[in-house]
């Protein structure tokens, strides 16, 4: 089980569609195995379906960050920030009160409310991008600023700051970033959160963090929380919806699909969320006592990383993983991470999605590619996978 | 067949809701609400899927 492959993580993909061939060997010679970290440090790799489902749901294996044996993997993201954990990096008990002050915000429902302003956002990129000149950069003009405004605009941070944000969550996700300067956009977002959290206070308005002060006094777990959210709302969603267009724009026939019954679309979401997946480190672990996982022993204090870029090509969990095909029903895969810490924003994604796909194809059917796909900038250096920028005409 | 909710467990990930919204609700603070506690028919498939698909564990079905 514990062959001895000389593997090191993380791997560039190479294959802009598809895990490194490296970590397909690792699934198929030993799907649970030792891998060196970028620091030197060793830790687990575990890429099998089952076996992630299982850990995640263990609460012996710990999502605390701080603890000095979780794996991380950039060089010098083991920095003190003096920050205070936000969700993704609490265990229980502190973690189930926490995500329960917030989640409601986060409902189907308030999702389905927020459906006609998304649908109003989106109209209105569009209308810039048919109004602007040829080719466009779907990026900036659409992937990046829908789902910024609409986490903004939950929010209640100001769009008009949407470059400083940008700038520091792109830092922040770039495995380049020297630390140093990884823990100066740390330090500026986190300085702009608490002074915009104060005003807040003074000032409440209609929005979630001004909701959130009704419920608590803590400002420091208020600005983790604005922090989490603001970085995950902004580079996520982008990137799977320059990755899903890429990917609909080569298959024409998908286009049509969607077209002729809008129902389709959803699942094609799925599909694209389990293809990509596009946070495939998302969602490491430390363990905390021995656990006996997929035959393997994992001792206290080693780390596990999940690659769930395999696990949601796992054969044994989907038929034909390598192929895309939005009619799979691929509804059980990993993308949005699972057990207690699953995404909150995952059904804002969904919706988000959903309603970039319907649209852009309906309102510009001409839409193409600017340049070959395979010269595209993809993100092979940062901790969230997409494209930097992406040429479109029509 | 009887649908149990553990909704200390309950995360409010919404996957249940978004399965079969005449099964699972949410209230105000995300927690599931099971709406038919005993389903029959075609619910009683995605009552079987929606329980796969919760992250957190917190629905299992008695038979």
């Amino acid at each position: 089980m514990t062959a001895q492959l000389p593997a090191t993580l993380p791997i560039t993909r190479g294959c802009p569609y598809a895990p490194p061939d490296e970590h397909r060997r690792l699934r198929d010679e030993a799907p649970i195995q030792r891998v060196t970290l970028p620091s030197g440090e060793t830790a687990w790799t575990i890429t099998r379906h089952e076996d992630i489902r299982a850990m995640l749901t263990d609460p012996r294996f710990s999502s605390d960050r701080r603890n000095p044996h979780f794996p991380l993997l950039a060089k010098g993201q083991r920095i003190n920030t003096g920050f205070r954990a936000s969700l993704i990096g609490m265990d229980p008990p502190e973690h189930g009160p926490a995500r329960r002050k917030v989640v409601g915000e986060f409902t189907v429902r308030r999702m389905e409310a927020l459906r006609p302003r998304i649908q109003e956002i989106v109209d209105q990129h569009i209308d810039a991008i048919l109004a602007g000149p040829k080719p466009a950069d779907l990026v900036k003009a659409l992937s990046l600023p829908v789902p910024s405004l609409v986490i903004c605009e939950q929010l209640g941070v100001p769009y008009t700051d949407h470059e400083f944000f940008q700038l520091h969550s792109s830092r922040l996700l770039s495995r380049l970033t020297p630390p140093a300067e990884r823990k100066a956009a740390i330090d500026a977002l986190r300085d702009y959160l608490g002074e915009l959290i104060e005003r807040k206070a003074q000032e409440p308005a209609d929005d979630l963090l001004s909701r959130q002060l009704e419920q608590q006094d803590d400002r420091e777990e208020l600005v983790s929380l604005a922090f989490l959210l603001l970085v995950a709302g902004h580079e996520t969603t982008a990137n799977m919806i320059s990755l899903g267009t890429m990917a609909f724009l080569e298959r024409p026939e998908d286009i049509r699909k969607i077209q002729e019954d809008s129902s389709k679309t959803l699942p094609a979401v799925e599909e694209l969320l389990r293809y990509f997946t596009i946070a495939e480190f998302a969602v490491s672990r430390v363990a905390v006592e021995d656990v006996e996982l997929g035959g393997v022993l994992i001792k206290a204090g080693e780390g596990v990383v999940p690659l769930s870029n395999l696990a949601n090509r796992d054969p044994e969990a989907f038929d034909h993983p390598e192929e895309l095909d939005i009619e799979r029903g691929a509804r059980h895969h990993l993308a949005f991470g699972f057990g207690a810490h699953q995404c909150l924003g995952q059904n804002l994604a969904r919706m988000e999605l959903q309603i970039v796909f319907d649209t852009l194809f309906r309102r510009i059917p001409g839409l193409r590619p600017a340049v070959p796909l395979d010269s595209l900038p993809f993100k092979d250096d940062a901790s969230v996978y997409g494209i930097h920028e992406f040429p479109v005409t029509w | 067949m009887r649908i149990v909710a553990d909704t200390d467990l309950c995360i409010g990930a919404g996957q249940c809701v978004l399965t079969e919204p005449e099964v699972f609700d949410q209230d105000d603070d995300g927690t599931v609400v099971v709406l038919v506690e005993n389903p029959e028919g075609g619910q009683v498939d995605s009552a079987r899927e929606a329980v796969k698909l919760c992250p957190a564990v917190a629905l299992s079905l008695q038979e």
